[in-house]
């Protein structure tokens, strides 16, 4: 379809013109994207890279965690290890495989919390009003008085280091985020008038918001959550960087990167892989966020 | 304009109050006892009594706050656990280094963006604009820690042209405009601008498209304006807007510096904080994300007015 000449690709689109209007919204969203290139290449890497860190341990690779004192630091492409080795002696490309397990989740995990968290204030806060909705914003406030990464590194910074305690910091770092913008849309919705239809008609609040206000408002609150995901691995791996994510021996992006900062004068393409993982996975996110931001833009 | 200043500046106090006192109780969601590094592994239970008396730690939680917040007014943030110096002079020398990473970089950032963010507008859907939006993609994308790294492979390690950590020649703290010091400021200037370089690109690109498909463009190209008239006005519109994303970036330079601080070791806010973190002093930890929100909060409060200044718009609504 994609590979037809203009004007064969301008008339099928005008044939298709009726039976595009029977289609439901998400149907029309998912053709448009799949029409984005850009998107779906990232959408392709991103399968991949989630792919191979699912099915790690059936890939046939070396052992993660077993190093050897003789074989530190190889160069990409050394026989037998085709990304390197460790500063350690640990395979690099079982390290970077098995690595996407703990970034992944860590990275995505926060947002998905986030996500259902600051959905759920932001709903009610802006659904209810009133006097609930100025103690979840002004609350929600206090926490943009700080620079995300600033909070992210007090909160894990006070509660210590571990997985756990990172996941808790970005949540906490995104709910606030989340609820403001769940709030503004909820607060466009709440007065249009299916909802005083329903509200007519005998429905309850939690109904209402349930049925047609969440229905009307998910869509704009995933795409902006889904825009956080980069963000959110650039930070989780940043917080295993500075040593407050993952421990040692753990494969695991950021704290490999950490670890392998000694050895950019031995090695320093090898250390320096860590970091092209983080980026690859962040910036096909934030591709992905950007396409399906447009794709959801029925308007234009 | 006074009246709106006023208005402001009375917004802003629950915010600060609200801030100390995340500040406070950060210390006290820390697992186990706030002490645990000052006391010696074997100390008896009247030394321990002693000690959490003498730091007021054996007194309700809304008084201790209150003491706090009344010897902060003062100044006093406490000593720190490691050195035993007061926290407010060791926070302020630190930032003073933060500050002059964050203008050097917000001077290449937003120089950068503001650039490329027009072009990219003027020239929308061309191969220039698609260039220029994939260069802020990336520099929002980038784990910009990672960055400083590839930074430092590249024109310190291979190329041997600038030093790859530190802020001055012999591990020199004090700052001074020469090259012998601007030579470290370099690499941590460009890693730090990519984020603020990104984030501005996009939105001024934003702002200059929507003003451009405006109906008063429009009226202005047909009553003959010149292009460079019509450029004028774009400026004029897209300032507000883009002068607060610049000033919410400087903001987080300020703030989140503490990654880039680590990987060039760059004496500054960060720095300190990330070593009041391992080394557990809590003191330090917390008037370092005091000082450093309170930056935050007074730098957002500084554009609100600025925008207003240039905006009447803004002081009606």
């Amino acid at each position: 379809m994609s590979e037809l000449p203009l004007s064969a690709t301008s008339d099928a689109a005008l044939q298709a013109a009726p039976a595009t209007k029977a289609r439901g919204y998400w149907a029309t969203v998912g053709r448009r994207i799949r029409r984005d290139k850009v998107s779906m290449a990232c959408a392709l890497v991103l399968l991949l890279i989630f792919l191979s860190a699912i099915l790690a341990p059936w890939l046939g690779l070396e052992d993660p965690y077993k190093g050897s004192m003789i074989r530190r630091l190889r160069h990409i492409g050394t026989a037998g290890y085709p990304l390197g080795t460790d500063e350690l002696g640990r395979d690099m490309l079982a390290r970077l495989i098995y690595g996407g397990r703990l970034s992944l989740v860590i990275g995505i995990l926060p947002v998905i919390l986030a996500f259902c968290i600051g959905t759920s204030l932001g709903l009610v806060a802006g659904y209810v009003g009133g006097k609930l909705n100025t103690a979840i914003m002004r609350t929600i406030d206090v926490f943009y008085a700080f620079p995300s990464v600033l909070l992210a590194i007090a909160i894990s910074g006070a509660l210590g280091a571990g997985i756990l305690n990172s996941i808790v910091s970005l949540t906490v770092v995104f709910v606030p985020q989340i609820t403001r913008v769940a709030e503004s849309v909820t607060t466009g919705v709440r007065n249009m008038d299916f909802v005083e239809a329903a509200r007519a008609s005998g429905a309850g609040p939690l109904t209402i918001m349930r049925v047609h206000i969440l229905g009307n408002v998910l869509g704009s609150i995933f795409v902006y959550a889904t825009s956080l995901i980069s963000v959110s691995m650039i930070l989780a791996a940043g917080l295993s960087f500075l040593g407050l994510g993952t421990k040692p021996p753990e494969p695991e992006w950021g704290l490999m990167l950490n670890t392998l900062r000694t050895a950019i004068y031995i090695n320093p393409w090898v250390a320096a892989l860590p970091g092209a993982m983080i980026f690859a996975v962040s910036i096909c996110f934030n591709l992905l966020s950007d396409g399906l931001r447009s794709a959801m833009d029925i308007r234009n | 304009m006074l009246a709106y200043i006023a208005r402001r500046i009375v917004y802003v106090i629950p915010i600060v109050i609200s801030v100390a006192l995340v500040c406070f109780l950060l210390v006290h969601i820390t697992p186990g006892d706030p002490l645990v590094a000052v006391l010696p592994a074997d100390a008896s239970q009247e030394l321990a009594a002693q000690l959490r008396s003498a730091y007021g730690f054996d007194r309700p939680l809304p008084v201790q706050f209150g003491l706090w917040l009344v010897r902060a007014l003062h100044g006093d943030l406490g000593n720190s656990i490691a050195t035993g110096r007061p926290v407010l002079a060791e926070v302020l020398r630190a930032v003073g280094n933060t500050v002059t990473l964050a203008i050097a970089a917000a001077i290449i950032g937003f120089t950068m963006g503001i650039l490329l963010g027009l072009i990219a507008g003027y020239f929308r859907e061309t191969w220039i604009d698609k260039l220029a939006t994939s260069f802020a993609i990336a520099g929002v994308s980038v784990p910009h820690y990672w960055l400083g790294m590839v930074l430092v492979i590249i024109f310190s390690v291979q190329l041997n042209w600038l030093p790859a950590v530190g802020a001055g020649p012999n591990g020199s703290n004090s700052w001074a405009w020469d090259w012998a010091h601007l030579k470290y400021l370099v690499l941590p200037a460009i890693t730090t601008s990519v984020i603020p370089m990104g984030i501005v690109t996009r939105t001024v690109r934003a702002l200059t498209g929507d003003i451009l498909s405006q109906d008063f463009v429009e009226a202005l190209r047909a009553k003959g304006l010149h292009e460079r008239g019509v450029f004028r006005h774009v400026i004029k519109n897209a300032a507000p807007t883009a002068l607060a994303v610049m000033g919410l970036q400087l903001g987080y330079m300020l703030g989140g510096s503490i990654l880039i601080e680590t990987v060039f070791s760059w004496p500054g806010s960060g720095f300190l904080l990330n070593s009041a973190i391992f080394q557990r002093d809590l003191p330090l930890l917390q008037g370092t994300i005091l000082i450093l929100a309170l930056f935050f909060v007074f730098l957002n409060l500084m554009v609100d007015i600025a925008q207003a200044a240039i905006d009447p718009r803004i002081k009606r609504g």
